[in-house]
């Protein structure tokens, strides 16, 4: 413990992120510019939320972290490990007991309560870089609220495919005014961004941003009146504990092109098989 | 007074400065909430909440705007020697520390640009009681939030301004509100609900 600062991050560089978390929170939806560190770990591990998480832990908190859901995946691991290393905090994979979460790419199927705090990974903050790459005309766009190509590029979608083909980092209009990358969750988690009892808190560290969304935030998926949004899944219950509400993902389990759907959310699935809820592929 | 200077700092930086964070992270998530922060002795006439909030937040990188009492050779002495934050007029600050009345005019205060209104100036107010007040509406609140207020007008002029804006940090004793620019202010509950039903 002693070879490092508390939360491995020196003072003036948590100050600094500090700093940007409250601008964040005060301008919700809006990515504030931060000074991101080399962490120790390749950019696209979530560096930028390690240093959200470092920078907001106490050591009374109980640190919980998801990759895709599952708490037991190499980049969760490590992340895990990392913190209890370097801020000596308490680590569970019950959703409930966590004060903070740090996530890559899910929000938990257990509803989160006040006192919890969500991190998130973010590689591209920027809900419009792929249709306009230069970071000074996207900054002008979300000064403006020029956000009609963002609805072109919806549109094209519908054109193309005949629906929204569009099924994760599914762009969100925050409080009427900025449009935001939600990272890259599964649109079915985009209902959970709004109305939300804890903080929200989104880190990018290789492009060197983070952004926030407050408590009770109005979050609203953008759509159009003839092809509203629909938060999609798998159209088959969990193959280990039977949920029909969770979000799902694939595996192929055989070379027959044998498959088999789970629970994305390891804590929630195993918290049901606990309870003796049981699906069809169930052990 | 060189022993004042020196003394009522965090004793462990680290871990005080986690929780001092939380406390106004909470109370900026949460307008209109009251929340506990300690760790800090200062000199007065900066009060242990307020000594906490710039403890956790200032450094050299963030100049400070010390209004009416406050700039005095107590609390200059203490903020260079713990924050080392250079002291700066209204219109460079990116916070401000005083009391309501003397931190008036609000509009020579960094307000943010349209392409980064992060670039604004937090207001850090001391004020002699945080209480139930003036209704609040808006992000991080569920249906209404009520706080004390020094008036309702400013608050209500910055909110139209929006995104760009001040944002603000109530300290007393050692407890903090916040009040961030996206927060609708009333004047009291049965306003509120009329502009609602207008709405």
């Amino acid at each position: 413990m002693t070879e490092y600062n508390f939360a491995y991050l020196d003072e003036q560089t948590k100050r600094m992120i500090r700093r940007a978390i409250l601008k964040g929170l005060a301008i919700p939806g809006y990515q504030v510019p931060f000074a991101s560190r080399e962490m120790p770990m390749p950019y696209g591990w979530g560096t930028g939320g390690v240093q959200v998480s470092a920078a907001v832990l106490t050591p009374k908190d109980t640190f919980k972290v998801i990759d895709q859901g599952a708490d037991d995946t190499t980049n969760a691991v490590s992340i895990r490990t990392f913190f209890q290393r370097t801020a000596g905090v308490a680590t569970t994979t019950a959703t409930s007991d966590a004060t903070v979460i740090q996530t890559r790419h899910r929000i938990p199927e257990e509803p989160l309560h006040e006192g919890q705090i969500l991190v998130y990974q973010v590689p591209i903050p920027e809900p419009l870089r792929f249709l306009e790459p230069r970071e000074s005309e996207t900054r002008k766009m979300h000064s403006l609220e020029e956000y009609g190509l963002m609805h072109v590029k919806l549109y094209e979608d519908i054109s193309r495919h005949g629906h929204i083909a569009t099924s994760y980092a599914y762009p969100v209009k925050v409080e009427g005014r900025y449009v935001m990358d939600p990272s890259p969750i599964p649109k079915f988690d985009n209902p959970k961004l709004g109305d939300m009892a804890a903080i929200q808190l989104f880190g990018a560290g290789r492009e060197q941003r983070i952004y926030a969304l407050p408590p009770y935030t109005q979050v609203v998926s953008l759509d159009f009146e003839d092809h509203p949004f629909e938060a999609s899944k798998a159209d088959h219950p969990c193959g280990m504990c039977g949920a029909t509400d969770s979000y799902l993902d694939e595996l192929i389990i055989d070379d027959a092109g044998g498959r088999m759907f789970v629970c994305s959310d390891t804590d929630y699935c195993e918290a049901r098989q606990a309870t003796g809820h049981k699906g069809k592929d169930a052990a | 007074m060189q022993a004042n200077t020196l003394s009522g700092g965090f004793a462990d930086p680290a871990t005080q400065s986690a929780h001092a964070f939380r406390s106004v992270m909470e109370a900026m998530a949460r307008p209109g909430t009251i929340q506990d922060i300690e760790g800090a002795a200062p000199p007065a006439p900066l009060s242990p909440a307020m000594g906490a909030v710039l403890l956790t937040l200032c450094d050299t990188e963030t100049p400070i705007y010390l209004a009416g009492d406050m700039d005095c050779e107590a609390a200059r002495a203490w903020l260079a020697f713990h924050t080392g934050a250079p002291f700066v007029g209204p219109a460079q600050c990116m916070f401000a520390v005083g009391k309501w009345d003397a931190l008036a005019p609000l509009a020579v205060y960094p307000i943010g640009t349209s392409e980064y209104p992060d670039r604004s100036a937090t207001l850090i107010v001391e004020c002699s009681e945080l209480a139930a007040g003036a209704t609040l509406t808006g992000p991080g609140i569920k249906d209404q939030a009520t706080l004390s207020l020094p008036e309702v007008e400013a608050f209500q002029a910055n909110r139209t301004q929006f995104p760009l804006g001040l944002d603000f940090i109530f300290t007393c004793g050692e407890r903090l509100a916040a009040l961030p620019r996206s927060t609708e202010v009333s004047r009291s509950s049965s306003e509120a609900i009329a502009q609602v039903g207008a709405s």
